[in-house]
């Protein structure tokens, strides 16, 4: 208990940089997937192959290397720079939008074919077929997998630490120059990502998946 | 590589300097009793030594002829040679900083030599034999850059170190105005000085001469030291009949320190005493 104590002020920016990575990144890659996942599904073709080839490309790179490239290889680019907060927030967005995109992606395909053929009969254009009629239902069926991905990405932060950005992964590193015992630190870290995972993703998930039951 | 030094230490870059094959005389018949560290390493007849390999200089290993060099492999190399232990059988072990203590107190390595600070709090969970050098906390800078002369003029500049280093804190604390960067190694920040993305690269002005020395035409360190920091032989704790050995060691050993500094740090010219051992 002493480690926290002690270095509150550590563990206080470092777990707030680490929620500001989580809900900016986690809010943009919600946005970003459900767009992808419409272009996916959208009827031109020339958007299916552009959300195709994001998803594809981006799948499933190893996160590290995304963010070296914003971290290290953006900066070499002679654009205007970002911060690496903001370097970081933009690396695990794009990345974690693709398994958004997949798992809305999937809902869609649950949803009958039925419902949206009824809509465009009553007039609707794609877009609003999409908003109105598929992705409400699609939403649905796809909370848990949406869950899974959102924790990664909480846990996904922490890559952050080695591309300059103070969050719960550097912790570790400044506990140990200030020579504190490394095993009790790592504990007290890994204990708050469980708590934080258990005590509110968990019940949050079980929430909305209640909410948003549908009798089949 | 420079090769234009007197003809003391031999000017080489490698182990050519002192005869090849035995730099050091491999003590025999080592009297020492009651380290448990000890008796391991007589008993296997190696010796594990954790050590840096990205620090130029101090610790560093040539990726193309996996030649290890610097002023901590020879004082580590020297003290192998006091416990009776040859070059050949020494096992470097590259350790990151965070994983030192976790490495010495598992018995990953039997001794740590890389530029390892001696700290109060590290006391608790290792020992230390020395210092066996001082420096302290030191600016690299592009060449070009003339507006960063000292740490006074760090305001508004993004200045780069190794993730949660105790150069890294003292910025933080010490001088909000300047922006602090981390990576997790130091060459990452070099490499982000070099192509401008920061403005200067703070760690020990040791680490940081051995960075400048490799690349004089674009680096060059600013400034005098603005902390202290010692380097101790990082040792398992409560291991204190090696600890005392260790320090005997650097203690009589004047003259064969004088050499190894002048054909490491020491090539560039600048000549700096033995600190004195601090037998605690």
């Amino acid at each position: 208990m002493n480690i926290i104590t002690d270095n509150s002020e550590l563990f206080l920016t470092g777990f707030k940089n680490t929620g500001i990575l989580f809900i900016i990144s986690g809010f943009f890659a919600l946005i970003l997937g459900t767009i992808v996942a419409g272009m996916r599904v959208s009827p031109a073709p020339a958007m299916r192959a552009a959300g195709t080839f994001y998803v594809n490309a981006v799948r499933n790179t190893p996160l590290t290397l995304i963010l070296a490239f914003f971290a290290l290889g953006y900066p070499r680019l002679g654009l205007p720079s970002v911060s690496f907060m903001n370097a970081a927030i933009v690396g695990l967005s794009l990345y974690t939008a693709t398994y958004v995109c997949e798992a809305i992606r999937s809902g869609i395909n649950t949803v009958s074919v039925g419902q949206s053929e009824a809509a465009r009969a009553i007039g609707l254009p794609f877009m609003k077929t999409l908003s109105l009629v598929v992705l409400p239902q699609a939403f649905r069926s796809v909370v848990p997998p949406l869950f899974s991905v959102f924790i990664a990405l909480l846990k996904n932060t922490t890559v952050a630490a080695g591309f300059s950005v103070l969050e719960a992964g550097a912790i570790r590193a400044y506990l140990s120059e200030r020579g504190e015992p490394m095993l009790p630190g790592l504990l007290w870290v890994a204990l708050i990502f469980v708590v934080v995972v258990l005590g509110i993703m968990t019940p949050l998930q079980r929430y909305l998946e209640k909410k948003w039951r549908v009798a089949r | 590589m420079t090769g234009c030094g007197g003809d003391t230490a031999g000017g080489g870059s490698s182990d050519g300097g002192n005869g090849g094959d035995a730099p050091f005389e491999v003590a025999k018949d080592v009297a020492l009793t009651g380290s448990p560290t000890f008796d391991k390493i007589k008993s296997s007849g190696a010796i594990r030594i954790g050590v840096k390999e990205d620090q130029p200089g101090l610790g560093y290993l040539d990726a193309a002829t996996g030649e290890r060099s610097g002023f901590d492999i020879e004082i580590a190399t020297w003290m192998a040679a006091k416990l009776g232990v040859a070059k050949d059988k020494i096992e470097f072990k590259a350790i990151p900083s965070a994983n030192r203590e976790t490495a010495l107190a598992n018995g990953d390595v039997d001794l740590y030599v890389g530029t390892y600070s001696i700290t109060d709090k590290r006391k608790k969970l290792v020992d230390f034999a020395g210092p066996y050098f001082i420096t302290g906390q030191g600016l690299l800078v592009q060449k070009s850059n003339e507006t960063i002369k000292s740490e006074k003029d760090l305001a508004g500049k993004k200045v780069c170190s190794a993730t949660g280093s105790t150069p890294i804190q003292n910025i933080r604390e010490n001088f909000p105005k300047a922006t602090p960067v981390e990576f997790d190694i130091y060459s990452k920040c070099v490499d982000a000085l070099k192509s401008g993305s920061v403005d200067a690269v703070t760690t020990d002005q040791a680490i940081l001469l051995g960075f400048a020395s490799q690349d004089p035409d674009n680096l060059k360190v600013v400034g005098e030291p603005f902390t202290v920091e010692k380097y101790g032989i990082g040792l398992p704790k409560g291991d204190t009949a090696l600890r005392t050995f260790l320090n005997e060691t650097l203690t009589d050993g004047n003259a064969t320190w004088t050499k190894i500094y002048d054909s490491t740090l020491g090539k560039s010219g600048t000549k700096v005493e033995q600190p004195k051992v601090d037998q605690y």
